[in-house]
């Protein structure tokens, strides 16, 4: 019951190049170090091009499920997991964030992590998520996941690369289009 | 120039022509659609919404996705419905930034070099509100913009305008308790895009927001009032709704112009409603970075 609107958002544009990214902010902890894995994955348009020019956010609790309220995502110290990183694509259309493997916010929930999409061409940005492919039994019981029909429901799934890290990949459009997420209107 | 090797991929619709001599007076490209074309899409896309709000279909409030008269969304806007979830834990909450993260010089972008930039120096200030009027206290604000002569420090912007060594155009601040914000800036100028033959993008300031949630999220521009080329400009337009297009225009507030130094503009930023269940602590307290 929201008493006042909201601010129309805007595209994010092609220029945020100099502006958005920062140091080491794709890097939720530093490479290499106890328990980091790589999430990687490449952003492709309706024509299944790559894109080069978007920009991901990722927010996810820690490995044990805890939502962290830490400052100093902008300027790391490198010890204090904040749980929120930025990646902007390469020329070839790949993000790459270092970070953990998001724990159960409660027993038997199926970990994900929130993620923003954002990119020249997109007029507002996009929430989806990142499921974690293991444990079925949670990923079935999901309330989400479960709301969708098979196909669509493994865009959101990532898949688990041999050196323990995740890769998943973003359609903004056409076949495998990736599901992005509404969370106003309806059950307020 | 693009060097990399993927340069064949870039849709280099929003680049303008190479800043070499006389750029301005390159050729025009006689294929590239004109305003004219982009204007009768645009009006018959405003005639159809205005048609189906007296049919009495709800206002919109956020521009829409697929909206072709911005070439660059044909391909990167969803076709299927976003589908509707409710937040769990983690959307729920937003990351914390605190002063750890901004330094306060951050929001005078007047600042930031060894002399003074060129053009209008302003203030622009406002508060970051929830959907239900609380203040977003403690929270990160990011804009950037062009320079005064409508150019960006981005190597992509190869507009024959010129770069101001005085200025990079990125600030960055914490709102305070009450969820205002303000930054000290120079008015930037509009610049020439390649959506379409003679297109124009309206002067702006792009700002980044997060709100208590992080469903609260939003990036925007800020347009400055009267301008004449909101008519013209397919990003503006793509929010179909008068009333939703001017809750992106600032407001000239002489009370805030600053005497032989800055004119003042206003402008609030109202997020979507806080899907979390707060304490009295949470909407009393501020979000910063004490412990």
């Amino acid at each position: 019951m929201s008493k006042l609107t909201p601010t129309p958002g805007q595209t994010v544009g092609p220029f945020y190049g100099y502006a958005l990214p920062f140091n080491k902010d794709n890097e939720l902890l530093a490479p290499g170090s106890a328990g980091s894995i790589r999430l990687q994955g490449t952003v492709y348009d309706g024509a299944g091009e790559a894109i080069p020019d978007a920009i991901l956010e990722i927010w996810q609790p820690d490995s044990e499920g805890n939502v962290v309220q830490r400052t100093g995502s902008l300027v790391r110290d490198g010890y204090t997991f904040t749980g929120w990183g930025r990646a902007a694509v390469g020329n070839s259309g790949v993000y790459t964030f270092t970070t953990v493997n998001p724990g159960p916010t409660e027993a038997g929930a199926a970990p994900f992590i929130s993620v923003a999409v954002f990119a020249r061409g997109l007029m507002n940005r996009l929430f989806t998520r990142i499921y974690l492919p293991e444990n079925e039994e949670a990923l079935a019981a999901d309330p989400l996941l479960s709301s969708l029909d098979p196909e669509r429901r493994s865009t959101l799934i990532a898949r688990r690369d041999a050196d323990g890290g995740l890769t998943w990949d973003l359609r903004l459009q056409g076949e495998n289009e990736t599901v992005f997420l509404d969370f106003e209107g309806a059950s307020q | 120039m693009l060097l990399d090797a993927n340069a064949g991929h870039y849709q280099d619709d929003e680049l303008v022509p190479a800043a070499e001599p006389h750029a301005g007076h390159a050729p025009l490209d006689a294929a590239a659609e004109t305003q004219a074309d982009l204007s009768a899409e645009i009006k018959a896309i405003g005639e159809a919404y205005a048609q189906a709000l007296k049919n009495g279909a709800a206002p919109e409030t956020q521009p829409r996705l697929d909206f072709a008269p911005y070439r660059s969304s044909i391909l990167r806007h969803p076709t299927k419905s976003l589908h509707h979830a409710d937040p769990e834990t983690i959307e729920l909450y937003s990351p914390a930034f605190g002063h750890q993260d901004v330094h306060a010089l951050e929001s005078d972008l007047t600042i930031q070099h060894n002399g003074e930039p060129q053009g209008e120096r302003i203030i622009v200030q406002g508060k970051v509100l929830d959907g239900d009027g609380r203040p977003v206290a403690g929270q990160l604000v990011e804009i950037w913009q062009a320079n005064a002569a409508g150019r960006y420090i981005h190597k992509r912007d190869q507009h024959p305008a010129p770069l101001d060594p005085h200025f990079t155009g990125v600030g960055r601040c914490i709102t305070g308790p009450d969820g205002s914000y303000r930054f000290t800036t120079i008015k930037p100028g509009a610049y020439p895009w390649k959506n379409h033959l003679n297109a124009w993008r309206p002067a702006h300031i792009h700002f980044s927001l997060f709100g208590t949630d992080f469903t609260q999220r939003i990036v925007t521009q800020m347009y400055f009032p009267g301008d004449q080329l909101f008519p013209l400009d397919p990003i503006y337009q793509s929010i179909v709704d008068q009333d939703a297009r001017d809750r992106l225009v600032a407001t000239y507030d002489h009370e805030l112009t600053s005497p032989e130094w800055a004119l003042g503009y206003n402008w609030d930023i109202v997020l979507s409603g806080s899907k979390r269940t707060w304490t009295e602590n949470e909407a009393f307290g501020d979000a910063g970075d004490e412990e």
